[in-house]
Order: C-alpha cells, then structure tokens, then sequence
C-alpha cells in the first residue's frame, strides 16, 4: 500500500534514482490551486513498489530532504502539524546534523507513504509521539545527508574527504580556506550512495537541539498567510455544506420543499449522503444557507445499526448508569492483596467520582477538498492526523486502489485529537461522494453547528474508589474501578477479556508507594462516538484520582502534599520533581490564606505520568461569587530530555489552558439525543479572562524521552479541584466546576 | 456593490445580506480572514472597519458598503499593524495559529485606539477566543506593541 508513485513517476521521470534532490514541482504552495500533482517522490514506480515492502522507515533521505540551489532546505516531515511545533521541532533535529540553521528549513506535511511509518511500524501524529518516537532515526537522516554533501565536497574540492569539514549551510575546507555552499553540491551528493553508518553529533556541541529556537511557522501564522484545509481551492471547485440527521443514524427521507430550495441563488444540486443532505453551490454561504432551508424527513435508523444515536439517549442518565454498576470489573493492575487489606484496615475511605463527555472545540471546523483526477486518481485535502490511515479508508469507499488516492495534509487549525478517523465524524467521505456527483472538484466545509453534532467526543466515565488507611493514617491499599468505554478499543478493537489502557491510563500507572492496589475496569458502550481528546484517558482519570489522593490525606489527616512526597521516597525522580514545583511556587502551601488582595486562597498539586513524561503540577485558586478563578499553575515536566524549550513552554501553557477550560465549564450534554450545545454559545471554552499565570519548570532527568504536547493537562483539573475543595470545605468529585453550588463560601 | 477593502475598490455582485466573512474568503479569495463559529463568538473572522475591530461573519456587506474594511492581508503595510505582527513573531504567540489573524487586528485596532492600553484596556479588547491557550503571549505581545 501506500504507493503514490505510479504518479509521480511520470512527472518525475527525470529525477529517478536520485536518493536526495526532489523535484521543487508540488511542494508547498506550487501544489495548490493547479493541476500539478502534491507527491513527487523521486524513484519510479517499480523500484518503489519493491521499495515499499522492504524500505526502513525514515532511511531513505530522498523522501524527506530536498536541498534546494540557494541552500533552503525543503523537509518533508512523517508528522501534522497542529500547533504543537512539530515542523520547527523537525528542522532543530535534522539541521542539528546535517549542519544546517533550522531558519533555512521550509517544512511540509508528507504525503502518504512507507518511509514516514516511525511511529511503531505505523504512522500517527497523536499521543505526544512525534519527537520522541523519531528522534533518533531523524538525526541518523540528517547526519547521513551531510556526508553525502561532506563527499561530493571532495570530489568537488578535489581534497580528501577527511580534511573536510562543515559549517552552517556549506563544506569548508579549512586548509586552503574554501567553502562550498550545499547547494551547489546537493545535485552531486544526490548521486551517491547512503552512508552505512554516521556518527552523530555530541550533545555538548549542539546548536539549536535543546535550545529554545523560534517557530518557523509564527510570521505566517501572525499575518494571515498560513494555509489550512478550509482555506484551499482548486481550479473549477465548487462548495458544499451539509444537513446531518440531528440523530445519528437517521436518513433523510422526504423533502419537502426542494423546488424552493433549488431556486436559491447559487444553487447547483441537492444530494442524498448517509446520513446527511447536502448542498452543493457556487459559494460556501449560498450552500449552507440551502442546506439550512431544506426541510428534511429524517427516519429511524434500521435495528442492528451499529452506533446510532437512541432517541432516549441522556448523558445524566447514562452516568447514572455507570454509577449503579456494582462489582469489580476486569483487572489491569493488581499488587498485593487490595482486598484483603482493605478488609484489616484501620480506616476506608470510599468515594465515587464522574466527568462528562468532552468536545474538541478546536477553531477550525472541518473540511475537505475532493477532486476527481483524469488519470484516476482521487486527490483530497483534508485535515488529518493519520494519512496512511485516512488514504485507506478513502480508497474503500471510493471504490479505487489506495495508490490511486493522493492524500494533502495541510497545517491543521487545532489539533487536540480531532482529526483521527472516526468515521462519522469526518467529512471527507460526504467530499468525495459529492465530488463524484458533481464531476467536480467539492470543498466541503461543516459549519460549527454540524461540527457539534459530529464530533467524536471525550468519552465520560466514572470511577468508584475505595482506600484503607492504618492507624497512622497512611494509605496501605487502594481499589479503583473504572466504570465506561475507552477511545483506543473503540476505533482499534477491544477484547472482551482485557481493559482498554485508555479507560484507566491515569488511575493505573500512578507512581505512589502504596503497597496493595488494585485496578479494575467495567465496560459499558458509550452511546456517543467518542474519540481521542488531548492526553486521552489522562484527561479525567488523573483527575478522579489525583483529588481522591486527597480525600484519602485528609481522612488520614496528612497533608496532601507532604503524603506525596513520603510515598515518593523511593521514586527519586518524581520527589525530585514534587520538590521542583514546590520550590517554584515558592513553597507548598495549602492554605487556606489570604493573599495581597484580601481573597481567601487555597493550593493543590497533583502529579501525573502521561506519555513517557513526568508532571508535576500546583494551582492557586479563589472564589468569587462561587465561581473559581485560578490565579497561578505551576508546572514541573520532566520530559527526559528535550528539544525546544520554548515550544515546551507554549505547549504546557496551551495545555494549562485546556486542562482548566475541560475543569471549570465544559461539558456535553445530550437530552433525547440530541446535544443541548451546538456552537460555543452553549460550550463555553476558556475565555481570556480565566487564564491563569503559567510558570513553567524543566526538569532534565535524563530519562528516555518522554512527549510534551499533552502531559501538561492531567494535573490541572485535579490541581484546581483539591484547591477548591480547601476553600469549600467539600470534596470535589465532578468536573466541570460550575456545575458546583459554592456560593456563600467566598473568601 | 463597491467594497473598500485594503485600499482598493471591489465590485461584487451576490445578495447584500451575504455576510462580509464569505466575500473576503470566497469571492475575494482572502483567507487570512477565518470562519470559526459564524456567531460573533469567537472572533477568528475579526476585520477592522473603519478602524474598529468587527466580527465579520455577521457583518452583512450592505451594512459596510463605502467604509473602509482593512483584513489581516494588509497588516503588516498599516503601521500599527506592522508593530503588532513584530510583537507577535518576538513574543512567539501562534500556535496552530488559526485565531491568530483576528488576534492580530484586535490589537492592532485596539492600539490604534489607545496607543498606550492599560493591562484593563488590552482585558477588555482582546476577547477572542483561543483553544490553543495563547491569552498570555497575547497580552505580553500586546504590551511589547504598544511599547514599540
């Protein structure tokens, strides 16, 4: 699979053969709006057939590097970007080894592809992988590009290639004082053959990896001119705009005023989706606003349809649902006896604990570009964060081969796990039917309103705790069972006999000495299409967990953050990153006290082992008219070791962000079937005036590398929650917090 | 009917109720300007007419006809845009960056006003929303803008 170039080698003819050196033709900008083909990987189509079983992902440079004769190096990178730095991240790791500034790399989302496979034998921009999964792979290509260019520098120089070396951007002889810019040997290092083995850089030398590089993409980004999937066109497009059935599920049945309809200006047809009417007209406005005015009979989706939406469906009674399971569940970690510890136990504490279903939110609403091709071929744009995965499924229901199905990943206006294949929460199906209808090229945009309705959702759980404390007050066992679906078994498979990571990733895994555990695990189907939100089971089983540590403290009569640390004496890294965040908060204290201002103040910390990284993580909270307003979060991540530590920075404090827009408002909430919020009129999302002060710490343990966009969430709703519960003098067991009745304790 | 858009005349012929945000994108081809929410919640489709910062996704083009509408494509040749767009590549605020052209023009109208904002002045101004979480680049950037 994944073969694109059946096409490329007819436009590429010329360049076969060639390990670096790709055509300037399709990349970037000279891909869009004309009829030139975006994938113009350089060898012919039967050697990369044969490639395409055996190549080593991220070995051949030709599929990633192409230097251009003025130097700029064009980098096509295995991952999406969404925010997160992943191009600039690229460029640091790349230019670090092939001596090249990373200002003088323009990055790309790569096509689809066996060379970009480096996540585990896949390809996935998610679950804070990139960096760490390619770091080293990604120097090895730099380094081996680089002496290739240090090569042909000798035959050009006429010098043994010993006496070479390189400075940013060029070949240096230093004994007779000449240098040879890459680019002027780029076209003759392309002739020469991969080197076996590199050696790479050392760490004390580096440059720009570790160093707090700038963004490549923050000029265009501040002035308009970055491009995403909406704002793509192709010559002779036409635009479409969709109705969904208000249940998913449901088919359009009769309409009822179509005639009215296809005389609205701009008008070009009606079309009958699964699922959706759409349609199709001269402008984006002009569609939606026909597609609004249809009036649709929408029938009851067949018995047996897998993953319709109930009439009845309402996330107050499925968590009532959840709550009322009784029983143990399926274990995914146990040590010690849990239960019979908590039988001789001093003291149980019990509590249970929920959140809801969440919405992406992410500012872009979805869309895709579908065109047809003479040749074929299908070409989409179409945000994604999985191409190889989407050029699948787009090749199944367009009835093609998945070589013949060209895949454009552009920038991504907000990632936060929205753009995975969820099936019915992705437009590029509705594209490609439309565009087929047309025998034209469709830009398919759902307004935020359909995206409401469609998105995958963060799935709800609840969480039933019990802990025995001895008689000093220290927790001795602990029993959680995990009551809900997680996203992973939804969208990869899940067996009946074993828990899906995701449903408990956050509650298991915790890094406390306490010596009998048990984490268990009931399955209930989530009537919702859920999918992946940022740090995924993270997002809410470090909450429930992380304030129930609390509850067990408090009963115990321990402070929360000296019984933290006791229960890390053997965990030297996460004591030491406790301490770190304690030291930059300037000291724990719970509280409750009364700062500057005259506001009644309380702190929580929280600690979380997301996606190979550590966190730590304290929040400062107040209440003012029983609203929490949180004043400061302190983070200490220790992510191994890193790459940019600005992008860090940007990436906590966008996660701080999240993190506490998921803890104070929001929530999805479905009556009938129906969600009540179909745009953030009635989702409410962090506001600039909710912002915290973010401080941020480092910590370089030295560990194997850990990710970074999403660890620093988990901590911030459990952070804030304890805080609050200080202040409340009641336990928070719920998230949003504004679902929460605390007036009249105001500070 | 005649837009004033960035200095130069356009002649459009679509419904006058159309709101501004599709002409710029669609008929125009201008996509700096962004479709977030439609409802004037977010702010992503922020414009400057006659120098105010306005939501144009609800800004039907009747209502601008012989005012002067300046988009984020012609930030950067207006002064205090200019100053605006430096503080925002120094200060590192995008990140997917998707919001960020109407961030940018809420500034820059918001320092066109008030050349000098108080921390309260730039609270009360910038109100677009980010789901990236960029509030606190923005503020600093603000603040570096109206130092410049």
């Amino acid at each position: 699979m994944n073969d694109m170039t059946s096409i490329a080698a007819q436009a590429m003819a010329s360049e076969n053969g060639k390990p670096f050196k790709l055509s300037r033709r399709g990349f970037l900008g000279s891909s869009l709006g004309a009829l030139v083909l975006g994938v113009t990987l350089p060898a012919g189509r039967v050697r990369a057939q044969a490639a395409a079983a055996s190549v080593a992902p991220g070995s051949r440079i030709a599929a990633f590097l192409e230097i251009r004769a003025d130097s700029i190096v064009l980098f096509r990178s295995a991952f999406i970007e969404g925010g997160q730095g992943i191009f600039t991240a690229m460029a640091q790791i790349v230019g670090e080894e092939l001596d090249v500034d990373p200002v003088n790399f323009v990055v790309e989302g790569a096509p689809p592809g066996p060379d970009y496979l480096l996540t585990g034998g896949a390809r996935f921009t998610g679950g804070s992988m990139s960096v760490r999964m390619s770091y080293d792979t990604m120097r090895k290509l730099g380094a081996s590009a680089r002496q290739m260019l240090l090569q042909a520098a000798a035959t050009r120089l006429g010098v043994p290639v010993a006496e070479l070396t390189t400075e940013p951007g060029r070949a240096v002889h230093a004994a007779s004082g000449r240098t040879v810019p890459y680019g002027e040997i780029a076209d003759a290092a392309a002739e020469l053959p991969i080197p076996a083995n590199v050696v790479l850089r050392d760490r004390a030398d580096f440059r720009w990896i570790g160093k707090p590089v700038a963004r490549l993409d923050a000029r265009d980004k501040s002035t308009g001119k970055a491009k995403y999937a909406i704002d793509l066109k192709v010559d002779g497009m036409l635009y479409a705009a969709v109705q969904h059935s208000p249940r998913l599920g449901g088919e359009p049945g009769a309409l009822q005023n179509e005639a009215a309809v296809r005389g609205m200006p701009g008008f070009h047809s009606i079309h009958r989706l699964p699922g959706a009417v759409a349609v199709v007209a001269n402008s984006w406005w002009r569609a939606r606003m026909a597609v609004e005015a249809l009036q649709v009979s929408w029938t009851e989706a067949a018995p047996g349809t897998a993953h319709t939406m109930p009439a009845d469906f309402s996330t107050e009674a499925h968590m009532a649902t959840l709550k009322a399971k009784t029983g143990d569940g399926v274990a995914f970690e146990a040590e010690g006896d849990a239960a019979g510890a908590l039988a001789g136990a001093h003291r149980v504490v019990e509590a249970t604990y929920d959140a809801p279903h969440l919405a992406h939110g992410q500012l872009e609403p979805p869309s895709a570009l579908a065109r047809w091709n003479d040749d074929g071929t299908l070409e989409l744009w179409i945000p994604n964060q999985a191409p190889e995965m989407f050029q699948a499924d787009a090749a199944k229901l367009a009835g093609i081969a998945p070589d013949k199905v060209i895949i454009h990943s552009p920038m991504l206006g907000g990632f936060f796990g929205r753009h995975f294949l969820y099936q019915t929460a992705n437009p590029y199906p509705q594209a490609i039917l439309l565009s087929k209808a047309v025998g034209r090229p469709v830009k398919l945009i759902w307004s935020r309103e359909e995206e409401f309705l469609r998105d995958a959702l963060r799935p709800t759980a609840a969480v039933r705790f019990r802990a025995g404390l001895d008689a000093s007050g220290t927790p001795v066992a602990l029993s959680a069972v995990a009551i809900g679906e997680g996203p992973t078994g939804r969208w990869f498979g899940r067996q009946p006999d074993k828990v899906d990571s995701s449903a408990v990733e956050g509650i298991a895994g915790k890094v406390y000495a306490i010596p009998n555990r048990r984490v268990g695990q009931i399955h209930v189907d989530d009537p919702a299409i859920i999918g992946f939100w940022r740090s995924v089971g993270h997002s809410m089983n470090d909450f429930f967990y992380e304030t129930f540590f609390d509850e067990m403290a408090d009963a115990g009569g321990q402070d929360p953050y000296e019984l933290r640390h006791r229960l890390l004496a053997n965990s030297p890294r996460h004591r030491t990153l406790l301490e770190a965040v304690a030291e930059l908060s300037g000291g724990w204290r719970r509280g409750p006290f009364t700062a500057e201002d005259g506001t009644r103040r309380a702190r929580g910390v929280a600690m979380a082992s997301p996606f190979g990284s550590e966190v730590a993580t304290i929040a400062e909270v107040s209440l003012e008219k029983g609203e929490t307003v949180v004043h400061d979060v302190w983070v200490a991540i220790d992510p191994g070791s890193i790459v940019n530590p600005a992008i860090i920075g940007a990436q906590v404090n966008s996660a701080v962000a999240l993190g506490l827009s998921s803890a104070l408002f929001e929530e999805v909430v479905y009556v009938d079937g129906m969600p009540q919020a179909r745009n953030y009129d009635g989702y409410q999302i962090l506001t600039p005036d909710r912002m915290p002060r973010v401080h941020v710490r480092i910590v370089e343990s030295g560990a194997p590398m850990g990710g970074i966009g999403e660890p620093g969430l988990p901590g911030v709703p459990p952070a804030v929650a304890n805080a609050v519960s200080v202040l409340a003098g009641q336990r928070v067991r719920g998230l949003p917090l504004s679902k929460l009745n605390l007036k009249g304790v105001d500070g | 009917m005649e837009l004033s858009i960035n200095g130069t005349k356009h002649q459009v012929d679509i419904e006058p109720d159309t709101p501004l945000l599709w002409v710029l994108r669609d008929e125009l081809g201008m996509t700096g300007t962004k479709y977030g929410c439609g409802l004037a919640q977010c702010g992503a489709c922020t414009v400057l007419i006659d120098g105010q910062a306005t939501r144009s996704c609800v800004t039907p083009i009747e209502s601008v006809e012989g005012a002067e509408i300046m988009t984020i494509e012609a930030v950067a040749e207006d002064p205090v845009g200019q100053k605006v767009v430096e503080a925002w590549v120094s200060n590192q605020v995008p990140q997917c960056g998707y919001c960020q052209s109407g961030q940018v023009l809420a500034a820059t109208a918001l320092l066109k006003q008030s050349p000098q904002p108080t921390d309260e002045d730039i609270a009360g101004a910038m109100v677009n929303l980010c789901r990236c979480g960029t509030y606190n680049a923005i503020a600093a950037a603000v603040r570096d803008a109206a130092q410049a």
